[in-house]
């Protein structure tokens, strides 16, 4: 960074920014545990159901395209969950996050940092489910259609990062793996990124649309024909309400911890 | 940086709650520049909270703390502190010089990356995970990060605990480094002998509130003395009375008591008491002199919830 004059006495945004990023980074990539199946697990599911069984038709396209979105949605929902929710969790379980408090580090700038890493294993999961469509389960989409499902699908990064953060707040380090799986597993199934919603039990299709997960698919699927017709701006309300709404819990639950009793 | 005797910290009448306890009762405290005061105290006497109470991590129920003048959470009071806390563990998939670039990077003056590492004792294992660490290396990582951003100021609170004897003599002498370089200290431990390794100023704190305060020489000669432990049937208020002592405690037949000197108080004991028995005389410690500063009967590594 030649900004960086440090004989001012001054320091660089940029600088921090760059290194919360590389350090969150080097941290997910280090541990397997988490860069594992959050990369991987998704691309496993879709070439066992989507290259495997993508001639049957779903929602009006072929069931190999129809999964390679929604498991792109699935796989942005899940980096978002257990990279901010847990990791967060974890580090405000062994005291890490206090210690940063102590530290004059900005905190938008380190959640900034969060946000891209989660934002890079998003794009990773993304990009991956589109090679193996395209190479192996023939999809054929328009190209403005490939490009606009990039930002829309990356999009859930930040309303789910948003709940991530939420969670991190609230949730004790060793139950935050638990809660997280107990949530994204059955809400993926209730939010048709597993199956087509139509093909749904009734009782799924009446709750999905309480499901923020829903709308962002919903949104995702829209752009290749195979959402069930509701409004885009119905779908966009839903997710910024819920992000609004996380973002406030999370910041509530930070409030928490400067009352919390330490030691 | 700092001119001499500027006040760095201080705590005005602060008070600390959790529930139905209170950890910190209406302290007044003050760190000038320059020095290196010990906050020394049994378990849950309020040391940590007095700490993290001037870090502004968490907010007194009553009073205030103070930081370079400023609110303790201001980044301009923050920018100048550095801080060593008792935290289990920092990300273990980093590694040492990782940490301490990006710690270092939130401060406008950070001593360089191998200066830190040199003055914490981690130059050999700058690429080492932390995870990889031993026990001894971790808390020197605590140390790095608190010192890498060439603060004004150190918190270090029970930087010791957990280490031998010769890991902590090491830590003493990177943190009387410190110190000459012209950091000023607050740090926080149980140890007697810590605070006398260390300090300039010693204050001394039981049960949320202070019970001394003074140089190391003056703390050791109230605590030095002796117990004298004996079956008498002298009135505790009686012996109260006599010349040089300090406390009485009374446990069942047993009394014990903490005297500055022995013989005058047993020559005057002897003479009013000739059935005195099972007499027993010992050098007083950090235990005893609580016992004579605050009257109080309980044991120094009793924990209490705060």
């Amino acid at each position: 960074m030649s900004t960086q004059t440090m004989a001012a006495g001054s320091r660089s945004l940029g600088r921090i920014y760059t290194l919360e990023a590389k350090s969150e980074l080097l941290k997910l990539l280090r541990l397997p545990m988490y860069a594992v199946p959050t990369i991987a697990f998704p691309m496993v599911f879709y070439l066992l159901f989507g290259v495997a069984m993508g001639g049957r038709s779903a929602g009006g396209v072929s069931y190999a395209t129809y999964l390679m979105v929604s498991y792109g949605a699935f796989g942005v929902v899940g980096a978002s969950l257990f990279g901010f929710g847990v990791g967060l969790a974890v580090e405000r379980g062994q005291g890490w996050m206090l210690f940063k408090r102590a530290t004059p580090m900005p905190p938008l700038v380190h959640l900034a940092g969060r946000l891209t890493v989660c934002l890079l294993f998003s794009a990773a999961v993304v990009l991956g489910l589109f090679a193996l469509g395209a190479a192996l389960a023939g999809v054929r989409l328009p190209a403005a259609a490939w490009l606009t499902l990039v930002p829309v699908l990356l999009s859930g990064a930040l309303a789910f990062g948003a709940f991530g953060l939420a969670i991190g707040y609230w949730v004790g380090p060793n139950s935050a793996p638990a809660v997280v799986n107990v949530i994204y597993l059955p809400v993926a199934f209730a939010s048709g990124m597993w199956f087509p919603i139509q093909a749904m039990p009734r009782f799924v299709q009446e709750l999905a649309p309480f499901l923020p997960s829903y709308h962002y698919t919903q949104l995702a699927l829209k752009v290749i024909g195979a959402d069930l017709g509701g409004a885009v701006a119905t779908h966009v309300a839903a997710l910024v309400g819920f992000t609004v709404v996380s973002l406030f819990l999370a910041r509530a639950g930070f409030r928490r911890d400067e009352g919390r009793t330490f030691g | 940086m700092s001119t001499q005797n500027q006040v760095v910290a201080e705590l005005r009448r602060a008070t600390r709650r959790y529930g139905k306890v209170t950890a910190l009762d209406g302290v007044d405290l003050e760190v000038r520049a320059g020095e290196v005061v010990a906050l020394l105290g049994p378990n849950g006497a309020g040391k940590t909270t007095a700490v993290q109470l001037l870090l502004g991590l968490i907010r007194p129920t009553a009073g205030s703390a103070r930081l370079f003048g400023l609110d303790p959470r201001d980044t301009a009071a923050r920018v100048r502190v550095g801080a060593m806390l008792q935290i289990s563990k920092v990300p273990e998939t980093l590694k040492v010089r990782e940490h301490v670039e990006l710690v270092s990077s939130y401060y406008p003056r950070p001593l360089p990356l191998g200066e830190s590492l040199a003055a914490a004792g981690l130059t050999e294992v700058g690429d080492r995970l932390f995870g990889k660490l031993s026990g001894g290396q971790r808390q020197r990582v605590l140390f790095a990060l608190a010192l890498c951003g060439n603060p004004d100021v150190l918190f270090l609170d029970e930087p010791t605990v957990g280490l031998d004897v010769e890991s902590r003599r090491a830590f003493w002498e990177t943190v009387r480094a410190r110190a000459r370089a012209g950091c000023t200290v607050f740090l926080t431990t149980h140890y007697l002998e810590e605070a006398d390794a260390l300090a300039s100023r010693i204050v001394l704190v039981d049960r949320g509130r202070i019970v001394a305060e003074g140089t190391p020489a003056e703390i050791k000669a109230r605590v030095r003395g002796r117990k004298i432990r004996c079956r008498t049937r002298l009135a505790v208020a009686e012996l109260e009375a006599l010349p040089g002592v300090r406390g009485v405690r009374r446990d069942g037949e047993v009394t014990e008591m903490l005297a500055a000197e022995a013989e005058p108080v047993l020559r005057e004991m002897l003479a009013r008491d000739p059935g005195l028995s099972d007499l027993e005389v010992l050098g007083a410690g950090l235990e005893e002199a609580f016992l004579a500063l605050t009257g109080n009967t309980r044991s120094t590594d009793t924990e209490v919830a705060a």
